[in-house]
């Protein structure tokens, strides 16, 4: 039992750092921007084709500006 | 539908052998040093072993993932995607603008070799062999996470995972050609690359999984890369002059 517990934690810690790690500005982006697209998503393809990647790039350049003051 | 099928292909081999071969070299460079300061026979017993693991990691997640309903393993994989290439262009960028060191080989070299001559070499070095397995598996782990991820939503797992054993076997060759870590590698150009890849992937990948119809549906992938390349570069200029207006 003690091992399936360990076993769990070092999966879920392995993801944690994976997927958040010290870029939590990052996870939350991509959750924002896909639940923004999900809820505009039908009918509006051909803008949505240009807002996801627009989004996309926004949120990494708001991350970038956010590690060059943490400086 | 050929001409898309082989874009799709393309991109995909691109990104799988660039990832590969990156986190490869970072691998080899423990590799050789492990093997220079406490012999070759436990430090690819290492590799061996931790190949080996990886290998079953794929063997055992591909398959599952491909019974996944296609459209849900493609936003969550494009998720996944899309933080990793993030994550990975983040980095690229503040290497290029000069705000983060450059991956320097030579210093993880020299900083492995001291702590390993640090400590006796007993009969059987259980110290190489676990310093060699750790370096090939971490390393691996973001190879066989990228394989699958990109691989499953693609369809193309088995395509996926020979360009990534192929990458893998072509690194080893050149480091016992030159017998040294590959310290002469672009390794940041090659990062940036795999994260403009890893999260056209993903734009792709969740979009179609979101429900979005992409105009020349697989050949969007390239204007995707493009797109991002060139906010990359947009994203890199600014933090530039932003290092410029930053009194030394």
């Amino acid at each position: 039992m003690r091992i399936i517990k360990k076993t769990l934690k070092a999966f879920g810690m392995f993801w944690w750092n994976f997927l958040v790690g010290d870029t939590p500005e990052l996870f939350l982006a991509v959750v924002a921007i896909l639940s923004v697209v999900s809820i505009f998503q039908s009918g509006h393809s051909h803008v949505l084709m240009i807002v996801l990647p627009g989004l996309v790039l926004v949120a990494l350049g708001a991350s970038v500006s956010r590690a060059i003051r943490k400086r | 539908m050929i001409a898309s099928l082989s874009t799709s292909s393309s991109v995909l081999v691109v990104a799988i052998f660039l990832a590969t071969a990156v986190e490869m070299v970072e691998a080899l460079t423990i590799v050789v040093a492990v093997g220079h300061t406490r012999g070759w026979r436990s430090a690819l017993e290492g590799v061996a072993v931790a190949l080996m693991a990886l290998g079953a990691l794929v063997g055992i997640f591909g398959p599952a993932l491909l019974r996944i309903p296609i459209n849900d393993l493609r936003v969550v994989v494009g998720s996944i995607l899309l933080i990793f290439g993030m994550q990975w262009l983040r980095k690229a960028i503040l290497r290029s603008s000069g705000f983060k060191a450059k991956h320097d080989e030579d210093a993880i070299f020299a900083a492995t070799v001291a702590f390993l001559t640090q400590v006796g070499k007993p009969q059987r070095d259980s110290l190489a062999f676990v310093t060699s397995f750790k370096g090939v598996f971490l390393e691996g782990l973001e190879v066989v996470i990228t394989v699958l991820t990109l691989g499953a939503s693609a369809h193309k797992i088995v395509l996926a995972s020979w360009v990534a054993s192929g990458t893998v076997l072509l690194v080893a060759l050149v480091g016992v050609l030159v017998a040294k870590q590959l310290s002469s590698v672009p390794e940041n150009a090659m990062k940036m690359t795999v994260g403009v890849l890893l999260v056209s992937y993903g734009t792709f990948w969740c979009g179609e999984g979101l429900g979005i119809h992409w105009t020349g549906a697989d050949a969007a992938l390239p204007m995707l890369a493009l797109t991002y390349f060139v906010g990359t570069w947009v994203i890199i200029a600014l933090a530039r002059q932003s290092r410029k207006r930053v009194p030394a």
